[in-house]
């Protein structure tokens, strides 16, 4: 016996820019084409962000080329009696460990090292998937999109914590706290992952989505 | 459109094409295209597709918004002018204020960074308050909106990310936790209000619906 699906025919979306207008994300407005300039808010209007996956595989690059600096050189030097001590971030977070601090250990651990290294990659695959034009999962995509561009400002942490301590622990020759040059590497890796993320225009992944359903369209 | 809670009735996609002189709205995430109609009072609209969330009507939302924005504004400059943090080592005191700890790098080897600190944890914080503030404040008195409202707005929803001090005193707790064994510290009224800002920023990013007041900004427009 054949089963059939209940599937009833939905009627296709249609896009701003199917419709001849141009969607602004700032406001929402929808203006006819062509517009450069929202007429409700005043923001430049693209119907998708122009060269969108050059922009954000660049910032991704020059991101990921601070981050090896900022994994490699001491991100603070602590002063104790004359001697100085580098540590760097995955340094930081083994000395925790050592002193019992799992909790803060795991925040520092999830901000400077978790949440970067998966940034790069969901980064990377969004951009693979619209490149290859991939129907994976739009909803999930779209998912992965949002985790990543609320997450990656929280990464700035760590710069932070350094910053408290340098700013803190300053008690003559018993002990002092100094940043090192992986908290500027640090810094900018996290900047410039946030505007890789913010070049990313997500109507590129519903877009794939799209032109997988109708392959003439 | 979906109408989320009160509303379950369907506002019709637009699937025949747009009518010239009808006002629209497009899906930020999917670029979907709706009729611009009214939310119904308490509901939400979502995108229909990708199920964005795209407008909200909730009693209040605006004076919530306003109110965070304004009261964040305050804190931070409380924080600026109060005691932050006195450290104390073997009868040793140090303190540091706010600003201490956003220009900690000046004088070191990262100078540039305390540029960036002030800024993310300072400046923009302070800004986006002014402006969220600036645009909100004579729209709730019932004025037409401030010159060049429309701008400040805009920069206020360019700066959110860049705006730290939530980010920040999560930093500044892990820095307590990592010099706790090492010696006492006093936590001064700045160390507060920077924690209670933590809780308007989420009040504000819970309460503020951006495309609703620029829906507002530009009806004064065509007054």
């Amino acid at each position: 016996m054949v089963h059939m699906a209940d599937t009833r025919p939905l009627a296709p979306p249609l896009t701003a820019r199917a419709a001849g207008y141009v969607g602004c994300r700032t406001c929402g407005k929808a203006t006819p084409m062509p517009a450069e300039i929202c007429p409700r808010c005043g923001s430049t209007l693209h119907s998708r962000f122009p060269r969108s996956l050059q922009r954000v595989m660049a910032w991704l690059l020059v991101g990921l080329m601070a981050y090896i600096p900022a994994n490699l050189l001491p991100m603070l030097v602590t002063t104790t009696l004359g001697r100085a001590t580098p540590n760097t971030i995955v340094g930081g977070v083994i000395e925790l460990v050592h002193y019992g601090e799992w909790e803060i250990a795991l925040i520092v651990f999830a901000a400077s090292v978790l949440i970067p290294v998966s940034k790069f990659c969901v980064i990377l695959y969004l951009v693979w998937s619209i490149h290859r034009r991939s129907r994976l999962d739009v909803h999930r995509r779209i998912v992965l999109y949002e985790i990543v561009e609320f997450i990656g400002r929280w990464s700035m942490v760590d710069v932070f914590v350094v910053a408290i301590l340098t700013a803190l622990v300053h008690i003559g020759f018993i002990a002092a706290i100094n940043p090192g040059p992986a908290a500027l590497f640090f810094a900018l890796s996290v900047a410039f992952t946030m505007l890789s993320a913010q070049a990313l225009d997500p109507r590129l992944i519903w877009d794939t989505f799209e032109q997988d359903r109708a392959p003439n369209g | 459109m979906h109408q989320g809670r009160k509303g379950q009735s369907r506002v019709q996609r637009d699937v025949t094409g747009p009518m010239p002189g009808e006002s629209y709205l497009a899906c930020p995430t999917c670029d979907v295209l709706y009729l611009e109609v009214p939310v119904p009072e308490g509901g939400r609209l979502r995108c229909d597709r990708c199920r964005t969330v795209l407008m909200t009507n909730r009693a209040g939302a605006m004076d919530r918004t306003l109110a965070a924005a304004f009261a964040s504004l305050i804190l931070l400059v409380i924080a600026l002018f109060f005691p932050f943090l006195e450290l104390s080592i073997a009868g040793v005191v140090r303190k540091a204020s706010l600003l201490d700890a956003a220009l900690a790098f000046a004088d070191t080897l990262v100078a540039p960074l305390s540029i960036a600190t002030t800024l993310l944890i300072i400046v923009l914080p302070m800004i986006r308050a002014l402006a969220l503030t600036y645009t909100l404040l004579p729209l709730r008195l019932g004025h037409p909106p401030a010159e060049g409202a429309g701008r400040a707005f805009r920069l206020a929803a360019h700066l959110r990310p860049w705006a730290m001090a939530e980010v920040f005193i999560i930093g500044v707790i892990v820095a307590l936790v990592k010099i706790a064994g090492l010696a006492s510290v006093t936590l001064g009224p700045a160390f507060w209000a920077m924690t209670a800002l933590v809780l308007l920023v989420v009040i504000e990013a819970v309460s503020l619906d951006e495309w609703s007041i620029w829906q507002t900004l530009d009806r004064w427009r065509h007054r």
